[in-house]
């Protein structure tokens, strides 16, 4: 465990950069706030649809995260890491993925109608759902991978020894662990959908897949209306701290022994099981990977027609992406633990544009707010991909400390030690993969960098903004599958990284 | 730390004194990026000020308002109609100048703030070959079967969907919020902003977009493609324009003069028609490209002041979510 005063600092100076753009909003505003019907409306819509989401993606990934655990098969971890894509990419180049699938004149619907069915509609809150769980399902089912790869080969050794039934199996080894992380899995992604807005109006279909955040957009940047952004942004703050209070006071804890760190054994499955597990595998891929595939197949052919500013600005995006792991990894580490978790929602409660705007107030007097918008960037890339690192992180790290926090102290290891030979060996993998996670969401993140940006430090997916809305839908599909490419690039070179010499 | 990032700003200060001038010019995001007009205006000003034209982009009136008189900028541009009212009362924005007799556009401009510099109108734009029979009017648009796929902007979020409520508004006049009701089956979905939309559109998703005008002639400018049109209505389209204005407290006040001078010229608006594809506000149209010439544009052409289009506004936009949201 870091030193307190480590956590408290890290916790106060993250607590801060949330909370100080909140007041500078706040204090920029005049007295009058709308609250009316259509932002009760918008309220109940935000909240419905982000609960289903997120139940909808946990319970969705605990069956697929199973069965990767329990399988071995060729190329697993290729198919593990394109499995977690989706969650990476810019949510407009993922809708237009999805469409290509779903929409009207969609894979999907074109062979319904061959067979002679009436085709569906994607639009509504059905589509709401569908491209949340497309978004979510990868990153919960990875959160839930780990804990299974957690689980300590004797138990599992144990329960085969006892003739543990499929049932009793599930039920004594697997549940308690699964109670660990799900309230966490579900509250992180619940957060991530309150604040959804692009996709869940063009998949909604009209006005009334209206969430706060298009009524923040709204009140920025057509009204001006300092006072009901940041009041919404209060809201949905509040929102997304009661959800990560609630999970944690849900999360149960695992009170069954511990392990020698073994890699568990191939589990022995009747065949009806293996068939099962590889029935749930092939359709997860079909959903998440195909629509990728498709994205990449229209954008790959124009790679080499992207000129040469679309390069810089991806070189670009590299170097605040490495840099915003590195920050977040700095930040991760003192503050896996439950506190720290809780501190760390703030990252991805507030609204992206009141915390742009209220960055923007605070550094305005003292610097030309262009001259740091890169620096603005990758701090906020750290700030919200954090909670995701810690989510990966704390689990494992409370699992050390529980299991081997008495071995060491009474062989005094000391602070060094302990985090030298018993908390980084173990840590490796979760460290690799919330790297990745972090590296990945920086790339393709398009923040506050649209803010306060200029032409000459746009990153990557400015530019694929910037393609898109000059008609050239072809360059922004090539320069789609650019960003596609170098986030899972960073993945999965850092997910690597962490699992090498690690068995899987 | 205030006073030394004071000494520091006043050191790059003098070092740019000695320099060329520099002109700040708060643009959006499209009209700055290399593919937007741009970067070919910065080098044509550039060549006859001996200046250093530097476009800011991002959200022009927002970052204004937030930065009050203490603004860096010397002049903006890209401002809507439907915003130019907060802008004028901000009292940040000072006249133009400019004698506006050699404005084009198809209606009178008498604004002494903001001046015009590109227009179009909204129109739904389709592909010939997909939907050969697209309705002629707004009637028949109306009337049309509900399998007819359209997608279009968030007036709350998108300044082309702004326009359109204000469209139908303008021409239904009470009867708006029925038409909603009786074009809401055929409305595919409704976007944030303008490029998913048309991205929707490119992709085969909707038989028709909300667009403008002049979207078909970047298809047959830059892609020799002739399927893309827009449908003309008789009813008459909704007038969008561009604008560009002074700050009323800048330290170049001569350089932001003789920017909003070369906004007029046939030089900047030449540069217009196909690097922000929209109608030069202030050049013949036998100055115009071949294929905005031959654009099919409309005859009649709808507006709203902006005291109007401020009074309408709640109202049109709560009509239209009512309408599509049963």
């Amino acid at each position: 465990m870091a030193p307190r005063a480590v956590q408290i600092i890290a916790g106060a100076v993250l607590a801060a950069f949330v909370i100080a753009p909140l007041a500078a909003v706040w204090a920029k505003a005049g007295p009058a706030v709308r609250f009316g019907p259509a932002e009760w409306a918008a309220l109940r819509f935000t909240l419905l649809q982000a609960a289903l989401s997120a139940a909808l993606s946990v319970v969705l990934a605990i069956p697929l995260a199973r069965a990767l655990a329990r399988s071995r098969f060729w190329r697993r971890d290729v198919t593990i890491m394109l499995l977690g894509a989706p969650f990476i990419l810019p949510v407009i180049v993922a809708v237009l993925g999805l469409i290509a699938i779903f929409g009207q004149n969609g894979l999907l619907n074109d062979g319904l109608r061959a067979l002679g069915f009436e085709p569906l509609s994607i639009y509504g809150l059905q589509g709401v759902l569908l491209a949340h769980v497309f978004f979510n399902l990868p990153l919960a089912t990875r959160m839930i991978l780990l804990g299974w790869m957690s689980l300590p080969s004797e138990r599992i050794r144990l329960g085969q020894s006892l003739g543990l039934g499929a049932m009793a199996r599930f039920y004594v080894i697997e549940w308690p662990m699964i109670r660990r992380i799900l309230p966490s899995a579900f509250a992180v992604i619940f957060v991530i959908c309150l604040s959804s807005f692009a996709v869940a109006l063009t998949l909604g279909g009209g006005p009334k897949a209206t969430t706060i955040e298009l009524a923040i957009y709204q009140a920025f940047r057509f009204e001006f209306d300092f006072a009901t952004a940041a009041l919404l942004g209060l809201v949905q703050l509040v929102l997304s701290v009661s959800a990560a209070v609630v999970a944690l006071w849900l999360a149960g804890h695992d009170r069954l022994g511990v392990g020698l760190d073994r890699p568990a054994p191939a589990a022995l499955r009747p065949l009806s099981e293996r068939c099962i597990d590889a029935g749930v595998i092939f359709s997860a891929m079909l959903f998440l990977i195909l629509p990728l595939a498709l994205l990449f197949l229209k954008g790959a052919a124009g790679l080499t027609d992207l000129g040469a500013p679309v390069w810089f600005a991806a070189l670009r995006s590299l170097a605040i992406a490495l840099g915003a792991t590195l920050l977040c990894l700095c930040f991760a580490l003192p503050l896996a633990t439950r506190w720290g978790e809780l501190i760390a929602t703030l990252g991805i409660a507030l609204s992206p544009l009141v915390l742009g705007t209220g960055l923007f107030l605070i550094v305005r007097p003292y610097v030309n707010p262009f001259d740091v918008a890169l620096g603005v960037t990758l701090c906020v890339n750290a700030l919200m991909s954090l909670p995701f690192a810690l989510r990966i992180l704390r689990p494992e790290v409370q699992a050390v400390e529980q299991n081997f926090s008495r071995l060491s102290a009474a062989l005094d290891l000391g602070a060094w030690g302990w985090f030298r030979w018993v908390m980084l060996p173990r840590l490796r993998r979760p460290l690799g993969f919330a790297a990745g996670l972090t590296a990945a969401l920086s790339m393709g993140d398009l923040g506050v960098i649209a803010l306060f940006g200029d032409a000459e430090r746009a990153t990557l997916p400015l530019k694929l903004y910037q393609l898109m809305g000059s008609y050239r839908m072809d360059q922004a599909a090539a320069a789609a599958v650019l960003l596609l490419g170098l986030s899972l690039g960073l993945f999965w070179l850092f997910d690597r990284v962490g699992r090498y010499g690690a068995q899987d | 730390m205030k006073n030394f990032t004071f000494a520091a700003g006043l050191l790059t200060a003098s070092a740019a004194l000695a320099d060329t001038p520099v002109l700040t010019v708060y643009a959006p995001d499209y009209f700055a990026s290399e593919w937007g007009p741009g970067p070919s205006i910065e080098a044509a000003f550039e060549a006859s000020c001996d200046c250093d034209l530097q476009f800011k982009t991002g959200d022009v009136l927002g970052r204004i308002i937030l930065e009050g008189a203490r603004t860096d900028a010397d002049a903006v541009i890209g401002l809507n109609t439907d915003i130019t009212k907060k802008a004028r009362e901000t009292g940040l924005f000072a006249p133009h100048g400019q004698d506006v007799v050699k404005l084009t556009l198809p209606l009178d401009w008498t604004d002494e703030v903001f001046l015009p510099f590109n227009y179009s109108h909204t129109a739904f734009i389709y592909n010939t070959e997909s939907l050969p029979n697209a309705p002629q009017s707004f009637d028949e648009l109306i009337a049309a079967d509900d399998r007819l796929s359209l997608v279009i902007q968030d007036p709350r979020s998108s300044i082309s969907g702004l326009a359109l409520v204000l469209w139908v508004k303008s021409v239904y006049g009470d009867r708006a919020e029925s038409v909603w009701e009786q074009l809401a089956p055929k409305i595919l979905t409704v976007t944030k902003g303008w490029s998913e939309s048309y991205g929707l559109f490119t992709d085969g998703e909707s038989d028709m977009v909300l667009s403008y005008t002049t979207s078909p002639a970047y298809h047959i400018v830059a892609e020799g493609d002739l399927t893309k049109k827009a449908a003309i209505f008789p009813e008459g389209h909704y007038f969008m324009v561009e604008l560009a204005a002074k700050i009323a407290g800048t330290d170049n006040p001569e350089l932001a003069d003789a920017f909003l001078a070369f906004i007029l010229t046939d030089t900047f608006q030449n540069l217009i028609p196909t690097g922000n594809w929209l109608l030069p506000a202030a050049l013949p149209v036998s100055d115009w490209p071949e294929a905005f010439q031959e654009l099919p544009l409309p005859e009649k052409v709808l507006f709203y002041s902006e005291e109007e289009a401020a009074y309408l506004r709640a109202e049109t936009i709560e009509e239209w979510r009512r309408a599509l949201s049963k």
